[in-house]
């Protein structure tokens, strides 16, 4: 009976369609993009149409394909060295992909094991960690990134390691005010009556409920560790040449911004991008799961 | 076994509020202060007070969920704060905790049944098929349908979160419960329904109780003997008629005359008291009730009371009974 | 004439999760100098009511029928503005929580000013003057000290002393007072009734308390009403619904509380749980729970009838 009924009182009431959930669009919207962006940097050499560090001189500094001097087979145009820039934009995107991605879950596993620590277990261990967050947190981060390149080379992998050892400070703090308020519930009372001892207590009751904000940090630093990349590549603190990015891209496309503007422009943008993407799939995930978060 | 079922002297718990080396002070708060009872195997002892008087405290120490700054503890005839770690951790089995907030107290993302299987886990009691059986037969104790293990915590009303943070204690087979406030946060018809429960259980399994609560009537309904404690002392303990009938305790009879009752017939001789609850960090001198005391005088300010006895198995701690 | 007079509230949620007909048909009415108890469970309905008379209903909810009338005007019928003005001065709210309903960023004195300045022209020094003879009237100790005191110095007790204070100042006949001392300890709700039923006789104060306490009920209010999912069921003065309830849902409430006569006895309880306020039909709401329940009470909304002089009941079913 009930359904008909409350179908036909729903139905006298307009408010009850105004208040319909709507899908969100910063949802839809970043998911599509950073779907996209995915899809093309995995399968990057299928569709790129050119090799992204095949020099063609002859076709240097062509503009893109829908202006006076564009070439067909170059949609975005080429650059100096009359490499194809859509090319080079596909691979870069797996290069900033999936160096931000790597750092972020490098930086996430170091954060969240030192802000369990530090939250669940308090006093001396608590202390220490939060002394080194503080150092940390003091040091500007390019300058930290200089000085270890400088140490130990620049390579893919010492950017990674760079940006996820000195980005953990985020998740450690954020980890830890949650663990704070968790310790003290009820349900860890009773699960420790109940016979966890504390390394139980913390992976299987305290840490499933703290994924919630660690989600959302994760993809807001997703956001921040492609920025960071791409500021390290055009400071020459990064991935060398010629495995093109989209940072270096923009360093190479400086010296040109008055006369070839899609050099730097289209990476430009992809950056742009890929970064709106995820704060919008961050803003709307800390919204989704976690209303206490919303600043 | 020798000695009682659970005894406690002298239990201390005291926690260190900042503001040390500003104030040039150390402030303490003594939440709970020199506290002694004992419980017999199958009785039920009900603790009750207003905030800040101790009781959920002195719950949580029996377990030894939070170390007793000072004290003893005897339970089953072992003494719990010599044990060691793993001889604590063996001891848990035979003691468990039912708590007040149904929402609180259960993990938001475990499944119902495994949050009631996880002990016999822990405690490798059974292989899986033995525990998802000892789950099913749970559920069906506490009043539930055993399909009820698949769900989570938050598609369940108050009440079934209560019967299944029971069947969670229970599944160790314990024989002590505290049951802190297991009833404040429920609707007076489930209320009813979930004391019923506990007082079957505890006949069935042959349990024995500390039943703690702000709400007086509760007490009294479940209990054998009553403790009433105030900023941290116990000020009256005695079997529950005599203890509801004749009140010794000021503060005790402060108490029964301000609980109101659901029936107009029924009203007693209304003492108002005086003040507010004393702040456990500006706990007075003497006798920790003489601000607020109808009957003060003045050893009261200065000497802080022992219990007496002033009945069969009844004590107070009050000048007013003694002979002196 | 009635100081308030409800006649067929209904107030719906319009929701996600489909329609939830909080208040449905709710009737009622206050004397002046009268203290009238709204009991029942949670979710029962009786805070909405009073939310509904304030038209403080946060959306989706909104008043979809009926009548609200104080001193003859239907407060439905009125601009923002005039309600504004109703707020305070005429109808005055107190709350269970006096820590988020008193503004932590201010002092009790303050607040205590502002409320009688909202009201009354006059000075600002004749306002705070007012604040601290309101504070003394409510027996908060050293009142003019006191007024100088933001909300988190303050206890329990004496946060919601405060709140009685800020709500009275302006002088309102009729006060709304939701679990007012549900969160409080024992023996600060002793006083605080006591001081309630003191001040509601010094000023012929009209009272609605709404409560899910039947304890306080009885030392409170002259007459009370039950309400269950939405729905009134029955209303009567204090002593006689103790003396003899009649529906079956408060005797059920009054069997289910311990007392004294039977500690230690298992106590009898309501089966089953409240309906879902989405999904309720015609017929009375209680049947499903009810042991007398007869085929047409599934069919046919039980009214409210006098069975007994000033005891109204919805139950066609019960002898009296």
């Amino acid at each position: 009976m009930s359904v008909p009924a409350a179908a036909a009182a729903g139905a006298m009431l307009p408010v009850a369609a105004r208040t319909r959930r709507r899908v969100s669009f910063r949802a839809v919207f970043g998911l599509s993009v950073l779907i996209f962006m995915g899809g093309a940097a995995v399968f990057a050499p299928q569709l790129a149409p050119w090799d992204p560090g095949k020099q063609m001189l002859l076709k240097r500094l062509r503009p893109p394909a829908w202006q006076e001097r564009g070439l067909r087979e170059h949609p975005l145009g080429t650059d100096h060295l009359g490499r194809d820039i859509l090319s080079r934009i596909l691979h870069g995107g797996r290069i900033s992909l999936g160096v931000g991605l790597t750092a972020v879950t490098l930086s996430a596993l170091i954060g969240v094991t030192l802000g369990l620590v530090a939250g669940f277990f308090g006093g001396r261990a608590d202390a220490f960690i939060m002394r080194i967050v503080d150092v940390f947190l003091a040091i500007p981060y390019i300058l930290l990134a200089m000085g270890v390149v400088f140490a130990l080379g620049p390579s893919l992998l010492n950017v990674i390691l760079v940006m996820g050892a000195t980005r953990w400070v985020q998740f450690a703090r954020i980890v830890r005010a949650d663990v704070l308020s968790l310790r003290e519930r009820e349900f860890v009372a009773g699960a420790r009556a109940r016979g966890n001892r504390s390394l139980r207590l913390l992976l299987r009751h305290v840490l499933p409920n703290a994924l919630t904000p660690i989600i959302v940090v994760a993809t807001l630093e997703l956001a921040f560790m492609i920025i960071y990349e791409s500021a390290l590549s055009f400071l020459g603190l990064g991935v060398q040449p010629p495995t093109p990015t989209w940072g270096w891209m923009l360093a190479d496309g400086r010296n040109y911004l008055a006369t070839a503007w899609w050099l730097a422009t289209f990476p430009g943008l992809a950056i742009m991008l890929t970064v709106l993407a995820v704060n919008l799939l961050g803003d709307w995930l800390r919204d989704t799961l976690d209303p206490r978060l919303k600043v | 076994m020798t000695g009682p079922f659970l005894e406690v002297r002298g239990l201390e718990k005291r926690f260190d509020v900042g503001g040390a080396w500003l104030r040039g002070r150390r402030r303490v708060i003594r939440a709970v202060d020199d506290v002694s009872f004992a419980i017999e195997r199958g009785e039920v002892l009900g603790l009750v007070g207003e905030s800040g008087c101790g009781k959920t405290t002195t719950g949580r120490l029996i377990l030894r969920l939070i170390e007793p700054s000072a004290g003893s503890i005897r339970f089953e005839g072992h003494d719990l704060l010599a044990l060691s770690p793993p001889r604590l951790w063996a001891a848990r089995q035979r003691m468990q905790i039912v708590f007040q907030d149904p929402f609180a107290s259960l993990n938001p993302r475990m499944r119902v049944g495994s949050i009631i299987a996880e002990p016999l886990a822990i405690y490798d009691r059974a292989d899986a098929a033995g525990r998802r059986r000892q789950v099913a037969e749970l559920l069906e104790v506490v009043g539930l349908d055993p399909a009820f293990a698949e769900r989570y915590p938050h598609e369940l009303s108050g009440g079934q979160r209560q019967r299944i943070g029971i069947a969670a204690a229970l599944a160790l087979r314990p024989s002590l419960i505290v049951a802190d406030e297991p009833v404040s946060a429920l609707d007076v018809s489930v209320q009813a329904q979930v004391l019923n429960l506990l007082m079957e259980l505890r006949r069935r399994f042959g349990l024995t109780y500390l039943f703690i609560s702000h709400d007086l009537h509760v007490v009294l309904h479940m209990s054998d003997r009553v403790a009433v404690m105030y900023l941290g002392e116990i000020v009256e303990i005695g079997p529950r008629d005599a203890l509801h009938r004749e009140p010794r305790h000021p503060y005790t009879q402060v108490l029964l005359s301000a609980v109101p009752v659901a029936d107009p017939r029924l009203r007693r001789e209304r003492i108002v008291p005086k003040g507010e609850v004393a702040s456990p960090l500006a706990v007075p001198s003497g006798c920790r009730f003489h601000p607020r005391c109808p009957f003060v005088f003045d050893r009261c300010r200065v000497e802080r009371p022992a219990l007496r006895r002033v009945g069969a198995g009844h004590d107070a701690a009050c000048h007013l009974y003694d002979e002196r | 004439m009635a100081l308030l007079s409800v006649e067929g509230l209904r107030t719906h949620f319009a929701t996600s999760a489909g329609l939830v007909r909080a208040v449905d048909g709710v009737s009622f009415a206050i004397e002046r100098g009268e203290v009238l108890g709204l009991v029942g469970e949670s979710g029962c309905g009786k805070s909405v009511t009073s939310l509904s008379i304030m038209r403080l209903v946060p959306p989706p909810g909104r008043v979809t029928a009926g009548r609200i009338l104080l001193e003859g005007e239907d407060l439905l019928d009125k601009d923002a503005e005039a309600m504004r003005r109703v707020r305070g001065a005429r109808i005055a709210m107190v709350f269970q929580e006096p820590m988020t309903s008193l503004n932590p960023v201010f002092t009790i004195g303050d607040q205590i000013a502002a409320a009688v300045l909202a009201h009354a022209a006059g000075s600002r020094r004749a306002a705070w003057e007012r604040a601290v003879e309101m504070l003394d009237r409510v027996q908060v100790p050293s009142p003019r000290e006191r007024a100088r005191d933001y909300p988190h110095r303050l206890s329990g007790g004496l946060r919601q002393r405060a709140m009685i204070a800020l709500a009275l100042a302006p002088g309102p006949q009729l006060l709304i007072a939701d679990e007012p001392t549900t969160a409080l300890d024992v023996t600060i709700q002793a006083q605080i009734l006591d001081l309630l039923r003191r001040l509601q006789a010094e000023r012929g104060m009209a009272v609605l308390l709404i409560t899910h306490d039947l304890g306080v009920v009885a030392e409170l209010c002259h007459r009370v009403a039950i309400i269950y999912a939405g729905r009134i069921v029955e209303m009567a003065p204090v002593a006689s619904i103790f003396r003899q309830p009649l529906h079956p849902y408060t005797r059920g409430l009054l069997r289910c509380l311990p007392h004294p006569s039977r500690f230690g006895q298992p106590l009898s309880s309501i089966d089953g749980a409240p309906p879902d306020l989405r999904q309720v039909d015609g017929g009375c709401r209680f049947a499903p729970r009810c042991p007398h329940a007869v085929e047409s009470c599934r069919r046919d909304e039980p009214a409210l009838a006098e069975r007994k002089p000033g005891h109204f009941v919805a139950c066609p079913v019960v002898t009296v």
